[in-house]
């Protein structure tokens, strides 16, 4: 079962890369946004895939009943989850504003923080 | 999406997830749930809230700008930590009371508040992401 | 309240100058420049308290044997106790008599930076400096501890750097406060290795304990690597030929620095080291030849440059450099006889030193200029200031009835004890040097004084109190201590030589030893040296066209070397940092794939067992769900189409959760993918999205293959991590603690909120800083930096160079 979701896994990071390496903001925004869910699918099969059972105890018991799907990827994911939304949020507003303020989606031609013919640094005390 | 339908239904919906938000958050330590669903849900209420009677109406209904309620949540967090060094065990350890109030009694921990605290942090940071960018149009 | 038997007022003198330094700029705007008066307490304190270990027995007790009785005292307080380092300190002769000069030197110091810098805006942070030096410098040589050594080595470094730069309006200021922090500093990451190697070898860090062990260091196969990394340490502190240069250009400081840092103590923090290790790493073959060969060439280099200055303070500076080389050479012999004229010089120099920079600041402070051309005469207007300057440069000069006569008696008396040919040449070289030094002594103490006067810069008088006090008492000193030789020898030089060599040393010293080789031998040099001042145009101009001749030394080689680096950084920063993000990008994924598809090839990880799936029709139909959202997304020709089956992904991803039992994880990731689509549907109608891919073919092949090459190094990874056992130790605590400690049902909530409530609380600032981020960039649009010209950065205002 773990085989299928390695390989869905697999088709994830394929195309968040693919999509990463594009020039364009607004490429690269959407290859950020399946990385995220790439990763944490990652971490979901390796803790192993359990079917229906929730990790939760039942009423009147001490301990979960049989086996239950695994409880520690799940409550690393949960605050995956929320924290990739904010920073993918974060990232959106950046390229927008980073749009609106240079006048291009193009990686290769913002380059403020960089400038090509950037001067050396002064030798000397 | 701006429909007369929308328009009318969105605030009782909103109302809706939002107390719906609330029972998740309390029910979160044994069913599932929890601060970070609570606080989801009720981030999208006021996102619904906001893109169908505008944002000036959300802000005037919450009262307090949603990044505060961030900021009063991260408080309550770690104020629940301070709470158990205060009575001498290690940060974050859970306290637990057990009131008596009207006959019943109410199981109350310093991880409640924890987790109240997880879902203001996360109701006021989506929140006034979401109506910032509405605002914008 | 003196001496050992306080051990508390030990501790307390440790602490003396950093609560000094510290109070030091509120009591200079409270008191001015007399704040020096009260902040001197601080050393004369610590020199009170040294003061009482000295003699036979110690202060305060009858039963407590003093240094000169041998006594020796360790002091210890646990500082990391789990890796064994301690903050302990070690008190013996040879530490003593650097803690007395430091706090006895110190004392004068203070109050002469009180008149030198009368009236600087800054008097109050010099003062702190000076102080916490002076607390640096007692660490260094009282530590017995070698990290603790370590420590306070570098903070010497530190400070000694903030007081040469102290006037940083000045470039060659910055400048030789950078190159002194680049060559001390740099010895002493060298010495840090050393020590670390040392204390690998013997099975201590404790520096007392390695001197209990005898030869037993010089046996080991890492003696050399170990010594030459010490050395490293030692010479750049000390000045030593080839990284002499930095202490003349440390001359830049003001003169109070010099007169303390520069001569009496920082530069013989290496002297001291060596002083302090011969017991460990002396007495053999190379020992015996680095350090006389080393310390020869530093003497003659120091001195035949010293008489080529008009500088006072520069040809202070290259005598200084001179004694340091003469210091390491006799140290360098291990030969007890000759350690005693170690000893004694160590002292005299000191003494002699520190007051002959103090005369030479006086000079420039009262007449406004320190260049010797422009001097003469001054011996009407400042007679004490005079006075001083000759009974320092008697001492220097080696004339009796002076401790440095002592010192040159007794250290060729040890070097024609047992004449072979090794002696013969150090002798001719001591010779020499002192000949020079002689010459550049008295050049500096008579030739500003005596003559016809000369029209200075300012109307010179003689300086206030603050001034003086500090030459005239250690010039005196060194008379006194020359007078007393008896004493001296037994309460001072003999336990400083007999820690220096690990033995109990008879110490017998008289002014006056009968007609021997050694008076013959002073009376050459007396001789060679006044026939250096008689002819000193003629000296200076035969080292002048020397120099000319080479061109090059390693001041300008520090330059090349600096400028080599900044180039080199500038080119590497171009190569790696190129700022092309696609680059980046692709490096980083490039690396990634490497590391995991080669490496899994490599130690043959390949061992995930695809089995026959065995899934449902339903769990199938969402895979597909999943693939097909992520094939839309890839090939999304409008925005429209983007979101939606971005969206289709997020909720295939949210129903497999559903699925496979974290109904909290499908809830959450069914919220946030609807967030996620309103929030892309918000912003996206303003950004312009290109009609398809821009690649052309064969960048898409080429970023295709590094995408697929990290998709399957992935899948690979997965794959073998799951067919390979569970281990579900960590989850099962969790199961099993839940109810029973947490007193939740939900297993994952209690692992948010409870085993895991510290990451979580992490977890929720960062969402929160994200939430203030995104404010702060739309708002920062609405303060109205606005235009679609990108803000080009103002141009920084150079700085001026003064």
């Amino acid at each position: 079962m773990e085989g299928v979701f390695a390989i869905l896994v697999g088709v994830y990071f394929a195309a968040s890369i693919f999509l990463l390496l594009s020039r364009h903001v607004i490429r690269l925004l959407l290859g950020v946004a399946l990385l995220g869910n790439g990763v944490n699918l990652l971490i979901f099969t390796a803790g192993r895939l359990t079917r229906e059972v929730p990790p939760i105890i039942p009423e009147g018991l001490a301990v979960p009943e049989g086996v239950t799907a695994n409880p520690l990827p799940q409550a690393l994911i949960l605050t995956a989850i929320v924290i990739s939304f904010s920073f993918f949020a974060f990232l959106l507003v950046l390229a927008y504003r980073a749009y609106q303020e240079l006048g291009t989606d193009e990686t290769d031609k913002m380059r403020v923080a960089e400038p090509v013919d950037e001067p050396a640094p002064p030798v000397g005390y | 999406m701006n429909t007369v339908i929308f328009r009318t239904i969105a605030p009782y919906l909103a109302v809706l997830m939002a107390l719906f938000s609330v029972f998740v958050l309390l029910r979160g330590h044994n069913e599932p749930g929890g601060g970070f669903i609570g606080g989801l849900i009720a981030a999208s209420a006021l996102a619904i809230y906001g893109i169908a009677n505008g944002v000036p109406s959300v802000r005037r209904a919450i009262i307090f700008h949603p990044i505060h309620l961030a900021g009063f949540g991260l408080f309550l967090a770690v104020s629940a930590g301070i709470f158990s060094i205060l009575i001498g065990v290690p940060f974050l350890t859970g306290i637990w009371i057990y009131p008596q109030v009207f006959g019943i009694e109410l199981p109350l921990s310093t991880l409640l508040m924890f987790d109240t605290g997880v879902y203001f942090v996360v109701v006021g940071a989506l929140a006034s992401i979401a109506l910032t960018l509405e605002e914008r149009d | 309240m003196v001496g050992p038997t306080a051990p508390v007022f030990f501790y307390l003198s440790l602490a003396a100058p950093i609560v000094a330094a510290a109070l030091a700029p509120m009591l200079h705007r409270w008191l001015g420049h007399k704040a020096g008066y009260v902040l001197a307490l601080a050393p004369a304190f610590i020199f009170l308290h040294f003061a009482g270990y000295l003699g036979e027995t110690a202060a305060g007790s009858d039963l407590v044997p003093g240094i000169a009785a041998g006594g020796r005292f360790l002091f210890s307080v646990p500082w990391v106790p789990s890796i064994g380092v301690g903050a302990n300190f070690y008190v013996d002769g040879l530490s003593l008599v650097f803690a007395m000069l430091i706090s006895g030197i110190g004392f004068f110091i203070v109050l002469y930076a009180g008149g030198y810098l009368k009236g600087h805006e800054h008097q109050g942070r010099f003062f702190s400096y000076i102080l916490l030096f002076m607390a640096a410098m007692l660490g260094v040589v009282l530590a017995d501890d070698v990290v603790t050594l370590f420590v306070y080595w570098e903070l010497t470094s530190v400070t000694s750097f903030l007081l040469i730069g102290f006037d940083h309006r000045r470039q060659a200021a910055r400048r030789a406060a950078i190159q002194a922090l680049v060559v001390t500093g740099g010895g002493g990451l060298l010495l840090l290795a050393g020590l670390l190697l040392l204390s690998t070898v013997t099975g201590t860090l404790s520096v007392s304990a390695m001197l209990q062990m005898g030869d037993g260091v010089a046996a080991s196969a890492l003696y050399v690597p170990i010594l030459l990394l010490v050395l490293g340490g030692a010479f750049t502190k000390s000045a030593q030929v080839p990284f002499h240069f930095w202490l003349p250009n440390a001359m830049e400081a003001p003169t109070p620095v010099s007169a303390y840092l520069h001569s009496a103590t920082m530069v013989k923090a290496g002297v001291y080291l060596l002083m302090r290790l011969n017991p460990v790493l002396g007495d053999t073959l190379l020992w015996e030849t680095i350090l006389p060969v080393f310390g020869g060439a530093t003497l003659l280099t120091g001195a035949i440059l010293a008489l080529r200055q008009t500088d006072l303070k520069l040809m202070l500076a290259y005598t200084t450099v001179a004694s340091l080389g003469l210091l390491v050479a006799l140290t360098g012999t291990s030969e007890a006889e000759i350690i005693k004229g170690a000893a004694l010089y160590l002292v005299a120099h000191s003494l002699f030193k520190g007051a002959l920079f103090m005369v030479a600041g006086t000079i420039d402070h009262e007449a406004g200029t320190r260049d010797l051309t422009k001097l003469g005469g001054l011996r009407a207007a400042m007679p004490i200031t005079f006075a001083a300057a000759l009974g320092a440069a008697l001492s220097m000069g080696g004339l009796p009835p002076f401790l440095g006569f002592l010192a040159k008696e007794v250290m060729y008396h040890g070097t024609t004890h047992h004449p072979d040919v090794w002696m013969v040449l150090l002798t001719g070289v001591l010779i020499l040097g002192n000949a020079l030094m002689f010459a550049a002594g008295f050049t500096v103490a008579l030739r500003p004084f005596l003559g016809p006067k000369v029209e200075t810069p300012r109307h010179a008088h003689e300086g206030p109190f603050m001034l003086y006090a500090g030459p005239v008492t250690l010039a005196s000193a060194g008379l006194l201590a020359g007078l007393l030789a008896h004493l001296t020898g037994v309460n001072i030089i003999g336990p400083l030589a007999s820690a220096i060599v690990y033995r109990p040393v008879e110490v017998e010293l008289h002014l006056w030893g009968g007609f021997n080789l050694a008076l013959a031998l002073s009376a050459v040099t007396l001789t060679l040296g006044a026939l250096f001042y008689w002819k000193l145009a003629c000296v200076r101009a035969v080292v002048a066209s020397f120099l000319d001749l080479v061109g090059w030394g390693p001041d300008k080689g520090f330059d090349q070397f600096v400028g080599g680096l900044v180039g080199l950084s500038t080119r590497v920063t171009r190569v790696v940092q190129s700022g092309d993000l696609e680059r980046y990008i692709t490096l980083s994924f490039v690396f990634v794939a490497i590391v995991l598809v080669g490496g899994m090839s490599a130690f043959g990880e390949w061992t995930g067992i695809l089995e026959a799936p065995d899934l449902t029709f339903w769990e199938w139909a969402v895979i597909l769900m999943a693939l097909v959202g992520i094939w839309a997304v890839l090939v999304a020709t409008s925005r429209l189409t983007a979101i939606v089956s971005l969206g289709i992904q997020g909720f295939a991803v949210a129903l497999i959760f559903m699925l496979f039992g974290a109904p909290d994880l499908s809830f959450t990731q069914f919220m946030v993918e609807t967030l996620s689509v309103v929030i892309l549907a918000l912003v996206l109608t303003r950004l312009s999205l290109v009609k398809s891919d821009h690649r052309p073919f064969w960048e898409a092949m080429k970023d295709g293959a590094i995408a697929v090459a990290g998709g399957v190094g992935f899948a690979g990874l997965l794959l073998t991590a799951t067919s390979r056992p569970f281990n579900a130790r960590l989850s099962d605590f969790f199961s099993e603690y839940s109810l029973q400690v947490a007193h939740g049902r939900n297993i994952v909530n209690v692992i948010i909120v409870d085993f895991r409530g510290f990451d979580t609380m992490g977890e929720i600032a960062v969402v929160m800083v994200a939430g203030l981020s995104i404010l702060a960039l739309v708002r920062h649009r609405a303060r109205g930096v606005t235009g679609t010209e990108p803000p080009r950065e103002a141009d920084a205002p150079t700085e001026g160079e003064a």
